[in-house]
């Protein structure tokens, strides 16, 4: 089975600042690491590949450096790797990223299952699993948390749903994106580690991948950020002083008062 | 799609059991005021045609519901819905299309997004019209809540954002105001079966939904064990409000994950949250520092959640849970 796993490069830490010039991210010196929910998705993507003898190949879209996410995807067992990036594709937004993954799943051909992560943890949007499902015009299932079958036609799984679960037969080749609970992702081996220091990382850029320039990056997205600030705190904080009885007597007035409750 | 900036507005609104949800008319309300500063037309969008409040949605601001599908109410059937949404905006090419977050916007929005050749701006927090460009200005959180980001859409249409439950204070419905009801049968056949709803399990259903929910009462590893849930689930039943977690409890069985509050869990935003033994660490504030009030319970001054927190209580929660869920029981008497 030939398994794709889409993953993104993100700050390792959530601590970031503005270009006062460009109004910008400043991610320069920022220590970088695979977006967390998509190591459950790598994860599970390797697990198919274990029981289909099949194989997983790793997509990113990204500046160069995003070639270390890539090369760590294959330390924890990923087979082949490839970096999307092209000075074009600056400033994608969630459409135009999943129309160069879209392009790059097309180029590679035979696929079976494409997984995502829920979400990523900076842009936090959640839209480019779905959005991918319909640029390639294959059926997609959110919020997977487990595969109970899969079967070289279709698969069957359990989605997350506001009332709980349910399970979902879908046709493949498919798109889905996972959740934590589907698996707990497995540290990498030192024989991994080892395949990830000599992996040589393919790189496509948009000519490559036929792309038009000019229909994707900030020119060719739909939505353009137009400014970043800090969200301002409405209040300070209060600390309730005094023993357990009379800090419970202010919170209740303090939240009557607010009109919380 | 082009549009001189005086197109329709559609709001894409959820139900359960019939009823519509309590976010769904808060967002109606918000789009009443936005159609109101441009004299646009308001359209509310049901996904089913069972909808028994859908004069609400008039009374709420909607000038015109459109009630589509077939009788019959589904579980799941995102194909479907996708396909509905794609073919009435092709005929009808709204100016903005808005949505709550939540289910929708983890398959739907997003997949009806890019068969109309436009973006979504997902889980918003606030909307304005740009009066010069005539733009709609979405205001969404990004970087765990640490940062805002400003998002138009400069040429592509229709605008589609989807919103955080609670962005919006419910309205003042006006019974007298009328809406024109457009039943709109769909075909079924139409749309190919690549996807298949098996089987349906509630075990969430009844209780308080987290990403819903106006209060949230959430216990971190500070509980100690399973059993001592039951005491921030007391606290929860009598403030009606969800109850959500930090990552320990769930990674050790105690909770389930669909309560999970944070960065690898669910992102909520509720009118107020209350942390019972969480410490706050960056991936949980992540998923809950937007809420508008935070109550932090910890008997650890330094904990990082008391920064985030309106209201801080150092202290032992095994003391202070169960005396605030008595206080509260007693004023509801
Ligand atoms: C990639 C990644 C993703 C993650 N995603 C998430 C996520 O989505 N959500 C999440 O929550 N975490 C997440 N985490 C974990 C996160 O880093 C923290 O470890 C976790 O949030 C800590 O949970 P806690 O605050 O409940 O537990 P602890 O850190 O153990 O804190 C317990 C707190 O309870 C207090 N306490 C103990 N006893 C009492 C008492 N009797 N009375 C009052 N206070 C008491 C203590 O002072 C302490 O502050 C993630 C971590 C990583 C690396």
């Amino acid at each position: 089975m030939n398994v794709i796993v889409c993953i993104k490069q993100v700050p390792a830490k959530i601590k970031i600042e503005i270009d006062p010039k460009t109004s910008a991210l400043a991610s320069g010196g920022v220590d970088r690491a695979i977006n967390p929910p998509d190591l459950y998705a790598l994860e599970e993507g390797i697990r198919i590949k274990e029981k289909t003898k099949g194989k997983v190949t790793v997509l990113t879209v990204g500046p160069a450096k995003a070639d270390e996410s890539l090369k760590e995807a294959i330390g924890y067992g990923a087979d082949d790797a490839v970096l999307l990036s092209d000075p074009a594709f600056e400033g994608s937004d969630t459409w135009a990223t999943s129309l160069v993954l879209a392009k790059a799943i097309r180029k590679i051909g035979q696929f079976d299952l494409v997984l995502c992560g829920k979400q990523s943890i900076d842009g936090e949007t959640g839209q480019v699993g779905p959005m991918l499902g319909e640029a390639l015009g294959v059926p997609f299932v959110s919020l997977v948390n487990r595969i109970d079958e899969l079967g070289q036609e279709s698969i069957k799984m359990m989605r997350m749903s506001d009332e709980g679960h349910q399970l979902i037969e879908m046709t493949l080749p498919g798109v889905i994106t996972v959740v934590k609970e589907i698996n707990v992702p497995r540290i990498p081996s030192l024989r991994g580690l080892m395949a990830a220091k000599k992996a040589a990382i393919t790189v496509w850029n948009a000519r490559e991948l036929g792309i038009d320039p000019a229909t994707v990056g900030m020119a060719g997205s739909p939505t353009r950020v137009s400014r970043v600030f800090f969200p301002q705190r409405a209040s300070q904080g209060e600390m309730l002083q005094g023993d357990p009885e009379s800090q419970v007597e202010q919170l209740v007035e303090r939240l009557r008062q607010t009109r919380a409750i | 799609m082009t549009s001189d900036g005086s197109g329709d507005i559609w709001v894409v609104t959820e139900q359960r059991d019939g009823r519509t949800k309590a976010p769904s008319i808060a967002l109606i309300g918000k789009a009443r005021k936005l159609a109101g500063e441009r004299q646009s037309r308001l359209t509310a969008v049901c996904l089913s045609q069972v909808v028994e409040d859908a004069a609400q949605l008039a009374a709420y601001g909607a000038d015109r519901v459109y009630l589509l599908d077939g009788p019959v109410p589904d579980d799941w059937n995102d194909d479907a819905y996708v396909k509905e949404l794609v073919d009435l905006a092709r005929r009808e090419k709204p100016d903005v299309i808005l949505a709550t977050s939540g289910s929708l916007s983890s398959s739907v929005i997003p997949r009806m997004a890019v068969a109309l050749d436009t973006g979504v701006s997902p889980n918003c927090i606030s909307l304005d019209f740009d009066h010069q460009s005539r733009m709609l200005v979405q205001t969404r959180p990004a970087f765990g809540g640490s940062l805002m980001a400003n998002v138009v859409f400069p040429n592509r249409r229709p605008q589609i954002a989807t919103v955080r439950p609670h962005a919006f204070k419910k309205g003042d419905p006006d019974p007298s105001r009328q809406g024109e009801m457009i039943r709109v049968d769909f075909d079924r056949q139409a749309v190919s079966a690549k996807t298949k709803l098996l089987n349906v399990v509630k075990d969430l259903s009844g209780k308080v939904r987290l990403d819903e929910a106006e209060v949230v009462v959430c216990g971190g590893r500070g509980l100690g064990k399973a059993e001592n849930f039951q005491m921030v689930a007391e606290l929860a039943e009598v403030l009606g409000a969800a109850l959500g977690t930090s990552r320990p409890p769930v990674d050790d069985g105690w909770v389930p994950y669909a309560h999970q509050v944070g960065q690898t869990g669910k992102i909520v935003s509720p009118r107020l949250y209350i942390a019972c033994g969480v410490a706050g660490a960056p991936q949980h504030l992540a998923g809950m520092q937007t809420s508008e009030i935070i109550v932090a319970i910890n008997e650890d001054p330094r904990a990082p959640i008391f920064e985030v927190a309106t209201y801080g209580m150092v202290g032992d929660l095994f003391k202070i849970v169960p005396l605030l869920t008595k206080k509260l029981r007693e004023a509801r008497g």
